[in-house]
């Protein structure tokens, strides 16, 4: 019995780092339906760049990094979306598809040259270590516990900003109706780089956890980007609440797959998230009905 | 009621233009069959791989560019045909040849399955659902120990040597095998895409709630569509493989197979019969020229990517073609009053 607890108590802590990947894209998917396949590798650029800002500046732990990568992944996000990507978005989903596989592929081969192909990891002190024992011979990670709060606080902050604010209520009109919203002067071309650095903002978060969670290499992002994408699908386009349950149902459902057969931890993932689509294609909470 | 006035009409289907290229590529395609006989054998390979990418792009872009399918999981036909082809080979002792063909049905019975998926998902979701398939597939043949699981497997050179057909070399027998391929899937698209059926697809692609208003059994097509790719993918997959002589779960289900298809595509001109000719010489005269500066190769083919899109929204090929108004292989009716 405390073997199934145990498993999904994991389940749910893996799950939160799926919708710590995922609160980004879910965001941008959400307003502008954009298929960013280059989010995996701006995870992995800002675990490689807290790594290096780290060392400039000599920090005690990687959280000190965060200051400074924060504010830069939201002005990258702002700029790319600006130049590249904002003059691609037309009715035709593949154009700015393929500019974000451009970028995937100049992001991965540039870390590639810089750093290469070295497994690198964040060391993230004393906390790694500190779990907390709970009754049945069960045991949760201090580190895991931080990330699941962040997770929710990440989620919740932009679902909060959604819908409780200005901004939330022009992005929500310019998802829904993108001309009338500019009739009514909504400047979307502003509003969806706003999108999208807000979306590098939590990337930046997402990638300095992440580092100091497991090593990573250059060429990682394709392989946590699957998982950003099953957990906001599961979830439903635009409901970024929806998104961390998204996340925290493939997280138990790798769980559990792994409590029979290591094999079988990432097959189960993927097979619950198609059986859950086949059953609701539009996901779980989708915000509106289409 | 009056009758309406009508004047005498007649839909051309093709141009001066159409029926000189077509006789030209007759001839182009008899001098590259010529191509073992006269030129080495590293360009013969080049030109081998020239055109099973040119296949793989063109069954893409017949999905995407004209039924509306975006498929991001190619590569999950194209590694269940290599598979295929491996295991037929050393467990069934079939001729090689023999099993090209059994990779290619293999590819076409495992779609429907997947399509009952692929179908029920649209847009973005679509994009995502069929690339989880092919993860489930990679994840799959990585646990059967029979076929190397996790390590892959080789094909041992006694296999390997079957290729040979008389005097003509296996480097020469696989090309020629890639260039038929790579010439009936363009043959058959440009077939399809003039028939009934053809018409009926584009007028999905374009809006698929008055394509079946006006009568369009839009499900069956797309699904005989998707069926014929997968043969197709699975058929390249198992040459490809067959050239390699060695597969592994990580390189058979690697995702850049699609980007690359994608790549080739978009960059020539989607929705067209001769971007993807375009986008493939493209991607291989970048290739030869430019490999050796390693990963800022790639970089280069990323910034290409962003650039084209940018600039040439069309890609190459399809922004040239509508400024002046060509088309080597149309597709589509041309309406004339007769006056």
């Amino acid at each position: 019995m405390s073997i199934w607890i145990d498993s999904i108590l994991q389940g749910i802590l893996l799950g939160a780092i799926y919708a710590l990947f995922a609160a980004g894209l879910s965001l941008v998917f959400g307003v502008m339906r954009l298929v960013n396949v280059a989010h995996g590798d701006f995870i992995v650029l800002a675990a490689f760049l807290a790594l290096w800002l780290q060392k400039l500046f000599g920090f005690s732990t990687p959280f000190w990094t965060l200051l400074l990568l924060v504010p830069l992944m939201f002005v990258l996000g702002y700029v790319l979306q600006r130049a590249v990507i904002n003059p691609a978005l037309t009715e035709n989903v593949l154009r700015p598809l393929l500019i974000t596989f451009g970028l995937s592929i100049i992001v991965q081969n540039g870390l590639l040259q810089i750093f290469s192909a070295d497994a690198q990891k964040l060391q993230g002190g004393s906390l790694e270590v500190v779990s907390f024992a709970l009754p049945g011979g069960l045991a949760l990670g201090a580190f895991p516990l931080l990330m699941l709060a962040i997770s929710v606080a990440i989620l919740g902050g932009l679902q909060s900003l959604m819908f409780h604010t200005r901004l939330g209520r022009a992005l929500r009109a310019t998802s829904d109706d993108i001309k009338t919203a500019s009739l009514m002067g909504v400047r979307t071309p502003h509003l969806f780089s706003i999108a999208s650095g807000l979306a590098l903002a939590t990337v930046a978060v997402a990638g300095v956890f992440s580092g100091i969670r497991a090593s990573f290499i250059p060429t990682n992002g394709p392989d946590w980007l699957i998982f950003a994408f099953e957990a906001v699908i599961i979830g439903g386009l635009g409901s970024l609440w929806g998104t961390l349950a998204g996340g925290i149902i493939l997280g138990v459902a790798q769980s559990i797959g792994a409590h029979f057969s290591p094999g079988w931890q990432l097959l189960t993932g993927h097979l619950v998230f198609l059986a859950l689509l086949m059953l609701r294609p539009r996901g779980l909470f989708p915000r509106r009905t289409e | 009621m009056n009758a309406p006035i009508q004047t005498p009409f007649h839909v051309n289907q093709s141009s001066r233009l159409s029926r000189i290229s077509g006789w030209l590529s007759v001839a182009v395609v008899v001098v590259l069959a010529t191509v073992p006989w006269w030129l080495g054998r590293g360009q013969v390979s080049v030109l081998m791989e020239f055109f099973y990418y040119l296949a793989l792009a063109q069954l893409w872009n017949l999905l995407a560019g004209f039924s509306g399918i975006v498929s991001l999981g190619q590569q999950a036909f194209l590694g269940l045909g290599g598979y295929v082809l491996f295991f037929a080979c050393t467990q069934m002792g079939l001729h090689p040849l023999v099993a090209l063909l059994l990779a290619g049905l293999a590819g076409a019975v495992i779609a429907l399955p997947s399509a009952l998926a692929v179908f029920r998902l649209q847009g973005a979701y679509q994009a995502i659902g069929t690339w989880v398939i092919a993860e489930i597939f990679a994840l799959i043949f990585l646990q059967v120990q029979v076929l190397g699981a996790g390590s892959g497997m080789s094909l041992p050179v006694s296999i390997a040597r079957q290729v040979q057909i008389g005097s003509v070399r296996r480097d020469a027998v696989l090309y020629l095998i890639a260039l038929l391929l790579g010439v009936l899937v363009m043959a058959c698209s440009y077939a399809l895409l003039r028939s009934r059926t053809g018409l009926a697809l584009m007028a999905i692609r374009d809006n698929e709630l008055s394509a079946r208003t006006a009568g369009v059994n839009s499900q069956r097509i797309k699904l005989m569509v998707f069926v014929a790719t997968s043969f197709g993918t699975a058929l390249a997959g198992a040459l490809i493989y067959l050239a390699k002589l060695r597969i592994s779960p990580q390189a058979a289900f690697d995702i850049n197979w699609t980007s690359y298809m994608m790549f080739i595509v978009i960059i020539g001109g989607i929705g067209t019969l001769e971007g993807p000719i375009v986008g493939t010489l493209v991607f291989f005269l970048l290739r030869e020229y430019l490999s050796q500066l390693g990963g800022s190769y790639l970089i280069l083919l990323g910034a290409l990517a962003i650039v084209v899109m940018l600039f040439l929204p069309g890609g190459i090929w399809g922004t040239f073609a509508t400024r002046l108004k060509v088309s080597l292989f149309p597709t589509q009716r041309w309406f004339i009053e007769d006056v």
